[in-house]
C-alpha cells in the first residue's frame, strides 16, 4: 500500500474514506470483485467460507452464552440449565454453540482433506497451509476447554484425562499440570482459567484466520487441476461469482446444521454430560468429543504415556512439514493415479482411527481360537505332579481332551468354560488401533516422499481455459 | 448428580463383597452377569417422538401424578419450578393451589429465624431429602438420582426409563445371578442389579381421566413427564425447526437459481 494511494471509487464519501483508510480496497481485493479467482473451483472449495461462517456463528453464540453462564464449579452446571430453561431462546443459543463446534470441525476436516487431495499445501502455499494447521490446533484447544465449561461428568473426567497427559513431559510435567489445574486436581480454579482461555483463544483464531486469508491472497486459490493460473482468461472475479456460489453452499450447510440443532441437538454429545461433575464417581467409559477420537486413538495406540502424547501431537505436527515431505511436483490428485488411491485409503484409515477411539480397546474383532498352552498350564497347576508333567509334556490341541484333564483336576464344566473364554486369542481393537496408527505415519513419512519419485503422473493440461485433454489421450505413459 | 453412577457403584461394591469362592463356582461375576443378562431398552413410540411429535397434555399430567405419588418419595426434581407446570396444561390457579400443598423453608425473617411457608409458583419442587447424606442414610447407602435431566443423561433416555420401571422388574432374577440384600434384579440396568426396589405396581395410582393404571401405562406416562422436565423447550424447538427448514429450503432454491444465473456467461 503506497502512501500516495488514491482511491478509485466513484462515490465521494467512499473515495474520501478509502483514500485515507483503504478498507474498501482491502475487502474488495480479499473477497470482492477485485480478487481474481480460478474459474474452475468445484464445490469442495466452498468449505473455506463455510469455516469462516462457523467461526462467526461460534463467536456470536458464545458471547451471548457468556452473559448467562457462571464459571464456578458449584454453579456452572446449574447456570447451563438456567440458560436452557429460563433464558429467552437460551436453549437455541446453547444448541447452536454446542453443535456449531462439531460442525466447525466437520467443515475444517473436509477443508483439510480437500487441501490434501488437490495439493494445496505445495509451493507457493506452504505458509497458508501451516497457518491452517495452526488454526486447527487452536480450535482443538478451544473446543476442549469449551467442553469442560458445562461441568458435567464428561467435562470433568475429560479434563482430568487430558490435563494429566502433560504430566508425561519430562522434568516439568507435574509443574505444567499444576499450572493447568491451578491447584492439585481439576477443580474450580481449572474451570475459571478454562473459561478465560475459552474466551481468549477465539480472538487468536480470528487473528490467525486473517493471516490465513492474507496468505491465500498472495498466490491466490489453488484449483482442482492444480496448475497455475496463466492469465486473465483463467480467472473470474470473486464477487459476484464465488460470493453467490458461497451463499448457495451456506444455505445447504445451514440446512444440515439446523437439522441437528432443532431435531437432534444431543446426538453428537454424550449423555453423561447431563450428569453434574462428580470427582468421586468415574464414568465407566471416558470418551472425548467425536472430533478428537482419531487423535485419542493414536494416543492410546502407544503403550508408553510420554511417547503416546508425542505421537498424538506428531499426528498434527507432521502436517506442518508435509509441504517438504511431498516430493511430487504435481499438485492435484487428478493427475496422480497412485496418490489418488492412497488418499482414499488414508481417508478410510482416519475414519478407522475415529472408530477405534470410541471403542473398548480390548473388544475382540477377529477370533484366532484359544491359547491351549495357557489353558493347560492353568489346569496343570491343579493336577497332581505326575499328571501335571504328562499334560505339560504334550499339550493337546483339542479342547475336548483338555476338558478331560480339567475334569480330572476337579474343575466344574462352567469353570472350564470360563477358563477357555479367558484365554481366547483375538485380534482386538487395540491391535487394529496400532495398525492404523502405524499406517497414518507411514502415509506421511514413507508413502508421500516415495510417491514423488516413483509415481508416473498423467500429463497436465496446458491451462485452465483448455483443461480437458481428450479422454483417450489421458493415460499417456 | 452422582446419583445414578453411585447407585451403580454401590451395587458393584455390594456384589464384590460376596465371598469369592462361592461367587466363582455358583454365581456369575458382575461382568459375566451383565454380559449374559443385560438388555438394551425396548423402543417405545411416544407421542413426543419424531420431528413433529408433541406432548400429550393428559399424559404429561398423568405422568406428573405418578412422579408425585410414587417417584417423589425418593427422587428429587430440583430443576423444575412449579410455575413451569402451566406448560403441561394446568391453569395458574391450579399451579398456585398445587404449590401450596408443599412447604418450603424461607428466611431469615426479621427476627433472624428461618421458617416454613407454603410454596409459591416461583419455588422449585422441594426435594424429599435435605441433602445427599440424608438421602443415602434412608436408602441403604444408595443415592436416588435427581430426575430433572434423567431422560437426557442416559443413552436412549426415554426408552431406558420406560423399560427400566415399566418392564424390567417383571423378570425373576436368574439363578446364577447373586442378588444381595438391598439389591434388585433388572436387566435394563447397566449392571443388572440396582438398589431401587420395584417402584410401580398395577393400579398403584388412580388416574382422574379413567386411564387404566397398568405398570406399562404408568411407566410411559412418567417417562413422558420426565422427558418434558428434562427439556421443557422441546416443542418450541421442533416448531421453530420446521419454520427454519422451510426458510432454508426456499433459500437453497433461490440461491441455486441465482448461482446458475450469475454463472451463465462463464465459459467452461
Amino acid at each position: 500500500m503506497a502512501h500516495n494511494y488514491q482511491s478509485k471509487y466513484q462515490n465521494p464519501v467512499i473515495n474520501w474514506i478509502d483514500t485515507r483508510l483503504p478498507i474498501f480496497w482491502l475487502v474488495d481485493t480479499a473477497v470482492g470483485a477485485g480478487h481474481p479467482t480460478p474459474k474452475n473451483l468445484n464445490y469442495w472449495w466452498n468449505f473455506g467460507s463455510l469455516a469462516g461462517l462457523c467461526l462467526v456463528i461460534q463467536l456470536i453464540s458464545g458471547f451471548v452464552l457468556a452473559m448467562h453462564y457462571t464459571p464456578h464449579a458449584d454453579m456452572a452446571f446449574a447456570s447451563v440449565e438456567h440458560i436452557m430453561r429460563d433464558v429467552n431462546y437460551g436453549w437455541r443459543i446453547r444448541y447452536i454453540h454446542a453443535n456449531g463446534a462439531s460442525f466447525f470441525f466437520v467443515v475444517v476436516f473436509i477443508h483439510i482433506f480437500r487441501g490434501l487431495y488437490y495439493g494445496s499445501y505445495k509451493a507457493p502455499r506452504e505458509l497458508l497451509w501451516m497457518l491452517g494447521v495452526t488454526i486447527l490446533l487452536l480450535m482443538m484447544a478451544t473446543a476442549f476447554m469449551g467442553y469442560v465449561l458445562p461441568w458435567g461428568q464428561m467435562s470433568f473426567w475429560g479434563a482430568t484425562v487430558i490435563t494429566n497427559l502433560f504430566s508425561a513431559v519430562p522434568f516439568v510435567g507435574d509443574s505444567i499440570v499444576t499450572l493447568l489445574w491451578g491447584g492439585f486436581s481439576v477443580d474450580n480454579p481449572t474451570l475459571a482459567r478454562f473459561f478465560s482461555l475459552h474466551y481468549l483463544l477465539p480472538f487468536v483464531i480470528t487473528g490467525t484466520v486473517i493471516l490465513h486469508v492474507w496468505a491465500l491472497n498472495m498466490p491466490g486459490s489453488n484449483n482442482p487441476s492444480g496448475i497455475d493460473v496463466k492469465g486473465p482468461q483463467d480467472t473470474i472475479p470473486f464477487h459476484p461469482y464465488y460470493t453467490i456460489k458461497d451463499v448457495f453452499g451456506i444455505a445447504v450447510f445451514l440446512a444440515v446444521f439446523c437439522a441437528f440443532v432443532f431435531f437432534m441437538p444431543n446426538a453428537l454429545g454424550h449423555p453423561d454430560n447431563y450428569i453434574p461433575a462428580d470427582p468421586l464417581a468415574t464414568p465407566s467409559h471416558i470418551v472425548p468429543e467425536w472430533y478428537f477420537l482419531p487423535f485419542y486413538a493414536i494416543l492410546r495406540a502407544v503403550p508408553d504415556k510420554l511417547l503416546g502424547v508425542v505421537a498424538m501431537f506428531a499426528s498434527i505436527g507432521v502436517l506442518f512439514v508435509l509441504p517438504w515431505l511431498d516430493t511430487s511436483p504435481v499438485r492435484s490428485a487428478t493427475f496422480r493415479p497412485l496418490y489418488k488411491k492412497f488418499f482414499w485409503i488414508f481417508i478410510v484409515v482416519c475414519f478407522g482411527l475415529g472408530w477405534c477411539g470410541q471403542a473398548d480397546t480390548d473388544m475382540p474383532l477377529i477370533p484366532f481360537g484359544e491359547d491351549e498352552q495357557a489353558i493347560a498350564e492353568n489346569i496343570a497347576a491343579r493336577l497332581p505332579a505326575d499328571s501335571r508333567a504328562e499334560l505339560l509334556a504334550n499339550v493337546p490341541g483339542d479342547l475336548k481332551v483338555l476338558e478331560t484333564y480339567a475334569t480330572r483336576a476337579g474343575m466344574s464344566e462352567a469353570a472350564f468354560e470360563r477358563l477357555v473364554e479367558k484365554e481366547k486369542v483375538t485380534f482386538d481393537v487395540l491391535h487394529l488401533n496400532r495398525l492404523l496408527t502405524a499406517y497414518y505415519f507411514f502415509h506421511f513419512l514413507v508413502l508421500i516422499p516415495l510417491l514423488g519419485w516413483f509415481e508416473k503422473t498423467r500429463p497436465l493440461p496446458e491451462s485452465l481455459s483448455s483443461p480437458v485433454l481428450s479422454p483417450s489421450a489421458m493415460p499417456a505413459e | 448428580m452422582k446419583k445414578a453412577l453411585l447407585s451403580g457403584f454401590a451395587a458393584l461394591t455390594l456384589l464384590g463383597a460376596a465371598p469369592a469362592a462361592m461367587a466363582e463356582e455358583e454365581y456369575l461375576t458382575s461382568e459375566e452377569a451383565t454380559e449374559k443378562y443385560h438388555k438394551y431398552p425396548e423402543h417405545f413410540s411416544f407421542p413426543q417422538s419424531g420431528i413433529m411429535g408433541t406432548f400429550d397434555r393428559a399424559q404429561l399430567q398423568r405422568g406428573f401424578q405418578v412422579y408425585r405419588e410414587v417417584c417423589s418419595a425418593c427422587h428429587s426434581l430440583e430443576r423444575v419450578a412449579f410455575r413451569t407446570l402451566t406448560q403441561i396444561g394446568y391453569s395458574e390457579e391450579e399451579v398456585k393451589a398445587l404449590a401450596a400443598e408443599y412447604e418450603v423453608q424461607d428466611g431469615p425473617d426479621d427476627d433472624g429465624e428461618m421458617y416454613y411457608r407454603p410454596a409459591k409458583p416461583s419455588d422449585y419442587i422441594p426435594s424429599p431429602y435435605e441433602n445427599e447424606q440424608q438421602s443415602r442414610a434412608s436408602n441403604g447407602g444408595a443415592y436416588p438420582p435427581d430426575l430433572s435431566l434423567i431422560t437426557k443423561a442416559r443413552p436412549h433416555g426415554p426408552d431406558y426409563v420406560a423399560s427400566l420401571v415399566g418392564l424390567g422388574y417383571t423378570d425373576e432374577a436368574p439363578e446364577d445371578v447373586q442378588v444381595s440384600d438391598g439389591q434388585y434384579y433388572n436387566p435394563y440396568f447397566h449392571t443388572v442389579l440396582l438398589a431401587m426396589a420395584q417402584p410401580l405396581y398395577e393400579e398403584q395410582v388412580e388416574y382422574a381421566d379413567g386411564t387404566p393404571a397398568t405398570i406399562e401405562q404408568m411407566a410411559q406416562d412418567v417417562t413422558t413427564f420426565l422427558t418434558w422436565a428434562a427439556e421443557p423447550s422441546m416443542e418450541a424447538r421442533k416448531r421453530t425447526g420446521i419454520g427454519v427448514m422451510i426458510f432454508l429450503a426456499i433459500l437453497i432454491v433461490v440461491s441455486y437459481v441465482s448461482y446458475k444465473k450469475v454463472w451463465e456467461d462463464v465459459k467452461k
